[in-house]
């Protein structure tokens, strides 16, 4: 057992964290600049990235699960405002299937995420029933793997920003981040954070590597998990910036939307906690 | 990146678990029962003699230099053979072996790894709780010996222990921090009172105080240099917020068993809000056994701990008291068995025990997130 990253899972997330960082939504008027858009859209296309679950010549995907939890970690992180999981999965499920699945081009939720980043794959509930069981299980466990990857780098964002602003904003002529209130709320998100960190990294490895029944448990807890925590560590964001939390103009509440709908997506605390009784022999409310 | 074993890793969990097999003694949950603290001597000393215990310390003090991420296997195995955890004796180890002399190392440490010998820990004191470095327990010279006097309390197992790892001031001149020094103090001699201190949930041999009066400590059982005893609590308090160390994930993750047998052997005798509890004891312990397995990776390159054990006992406190909120959930405030209502109860110390909460919600403010001080 050794869950260090390998140089090369390093060096994509890197990658991954310098273009997100040079293209992506520094600010909320950013968002409709749509010749940046089209440049990190066009940017992640050429990177290959979407492809990583794509079959190479064996029939077998590029990568493992990890490396594509990796990049949406990054990529949530930085509010990238490109469509990145639907075509992984559209990759996934192509190659399981044998025929061939498109993201939609319209995105999931996109009244409430404002980066438009969630594009569901056409066709996919009628694909599923069709895969074989452990197939269908696979597939699922890469969709929570990596909609918890996202949260975990919505997380890490919604925090960085609003440690920034605590270390900035003063009143009764200190900064607010020195006050312990404010403190302990922000402590509080990096433990949230950071215990999704190590619960979603597992699961992303887990997709390939456990049988298909204690992946699908394995990515069930960490949604949970992830879900559970992103929501309040994103309010707390929005909190530490107090008033202009609150204005459309501040960026936090992106992160907020975004965390809404990455945890609507193949479901949230309740049916996730369900799966994971059922993974466990008891089935839920039985 | 891999969560699995290898082909030596997959070895010794096979035989640790063959082992277990025959040799899982029957004790009550940890902490629930004096029984528990009566018989946890054996087990240690069989779980060492096994080759099982200390596996990533040095082998000149009973260790077998194996890497740090073997003790998840320990955990995992001990878990599911329902077997009590590991002792919990890292901090210890690690403050003597970071802070002792090539002496007081060769003659302490491979005792305690053992478990021949019997240690608590005399830090804490009635007016010296998160401000420990207030303390107020003084040793003087006198020959070769320091005399200590001082009253300390939440000392751990202090009536089995036949040594104290005590903190005193031995110089009141210099700021708080630097005049104090580290000693191993025997707890059978005259000017040593020991007192169990009953805890919440009933039990009386985990907890105790003790009163030094004139008691006595050789010069040469000073650890680490005069002065050094603030750095010294410092790695034991660090080493004590970490549950790689502890060995913790054992114990939750057998309980967590234990919950889902009985909700499974009837679930519908058990409601939607008891079910909902389990599955987040679930969730919560297989984090923590995910969280371990990274920090203890990252072991593997050299990384030493700093700071993020804060965060890591923030984590192992939120992962106890949901098990104890399913324990108290599933096995009911009315039961006649309390057995459940004792290991809730006993989850509340957690975020007391080895700093608070608050206290670990500071450091992370600080020394993580980079957050100004006051």
């Amino acid at each position: 057992m050794d869950v260090r990253l390998s140089a090369e899972q390093r060096a994509l997330r890197d990658a991954v964290a310098q273009l997100v960082d040079r293209l992506g939504p520094s600010s909320v008027a950013d968002l409709d600049d749509t010749e940046r858009r089209a440049k990190l859209d066009a940017a992640v296309a050429a990177a290959g990235w979407r492809e990583l679950r794509a079959p190479d010549d064996a029939g077998q995907p590029w990568s493992s699960a990890v490396e594509p939890a990796l990049v949406a970690e990054e990529l949530g992180r930085g509010l990238a405002d490109t469509s990145y999981i639907g075509p992984v999965l559209a990759a996934d499920l192509s190659r399981r299937s044998g025929a061939s699945f498109q993201a939609a081009t319209g995105t999931a939720g996109a009244v409430v995420d404002l980066t438009g980043s969630f594009a569901p794959v056409e066709g996919e509930a009628e694909a599923l029933s069709a895969l074989p069981p452990d197939d269908r299980a696979r597939y699922l466990a890469l969709g929570l793997a990596l909609t918890s990857a996202d949260l975990v780098g919505v997380m890490r964002g919604a925090i960085q920003l609003a440690v920034d602003y605590a270390g900035v904003r003063q009143q009764y002529g200190a900064y607010i981040g020195s006050f312990q209130a404010v403190q302990h709320l922000l402590a509080d998100a990096q433990v949230a954070m950071e215990g999704s960190r190590s619960i979603a990294l597992h699961a992303a490895w887990a997709v390939d590597e456990l049988p298909a029944d204690e992946a699908l448990t394995a990515a069930a807890m960490s949604k949970a998990y992830c879900a559970r925590a992103a929501r309040p560590v994103c309010e707390a964001s929005i909190q530490v910036h107090g008033g202009i939390g609150n204005t459309w103009e501040c960026i936090a509440h992106v992160f907020l939307r975004r965390a809404l709908v990455a945890t609507e997506w193949f479901g949230g605390v309740g049916t996730n906690l369900d799966r994971v009784l059922v993974g466990c022999g008891i089935g839920a409310g039985a | 990146m891999n969560f699995a074993d290898s082909l030596e890793e997959a070895a010794f969990r096979k035989r640790l678990r063959d082992w277990l097999q025959v040799n899982t003694p029957k004790l009550p949950p940890s902490s629930t029962s004096d029984d528990y603290w009566e018989a946890q001597a054996d087990w240690h000393q069989s779980l060492y003699d096994a080759g099982f215990f200390g596996l990533s310390w040095p082998k000149e003090i009973g260790g077998h230099e194996m890497p740090t991420v073997y003790e998840v296997i320990v955990d995992d195995e001990l878990a599911a053979a329902g077997a009590p955890p590991r002792p919990s004796l890292g901090y210890l180890v690690q403050g003597i072996l970071h802070h002792g002399s090539e002496d007081i190392r060769a003659r302490l440490l491979p005792g305690i790894v053992n478990g021949r010998d019997r240690w608590c820990q005399g830090f804490s004191e009635p007016e010296a709780g998160s401000d420990l470095a207030s303390l107020r327990t003084c040793a003087v010279r006198d020959g070769d010996e320091w005399v200590i006097t001082g009253h300390k309390v939440w000392t751990s197992y202090s009536d089995q222990a036949d040594w104290c790892l005590v903190l005193a001031r031995t110089d009141p001149d210099v700021p708080k921090h630097k005049g104090i020094s580290a000693f191993r103090v025997s707890m059978n001699q005259p000017g040593v009172e020991q007192r169990p201190l009953q805890m919440i949930n009933g039990i009386t041999r985990e907890f105790g105080e003790v009163l030094f009066d004139g008691a006595r400590a050789h010069a040469d059982d000073m650890i680490g240099e005069p002065g050094e005893g603030w750095r010294l609590a410092m790695t034991v308090v660090s080493h004590e917020r970490e549950p790689g160390e502890l060995g913790y994930v054992a114990r939750y993750r057998k309980l967590v068993n234990q919950l889902a047998r009985q909700v499974a052997q009837d679930p519908p005798s058990y409601g939607s809000e008891q079910h909902r509890d389990l599955a987040w004891a679930i969730v919560e312990a297989e984090m923590l056994r995910m969280h371990v397995c990274r920090r203890l990776s990252d072991r593997l390159d050299g990384i030493t701990h700093g700071p993020e054990g804060s965060v890591d006992k923030l984590l192992m406190t939120q992962v106890e008291q949901a098990v104890g909120h399913a324990a108290v959930s599933i096995g009911g405030a009315l039961a006649d068995d309390d057995t459940w209502l004792r290991v809730y109860l006993y989850s509340r110390a957690q975020s007391v025990m080895g700093g608070t909460s608050q206290i670990q919600r500071n450091l992370i403010a600080s020394r993580i997130l980079g957050l100004p001080a006051t």
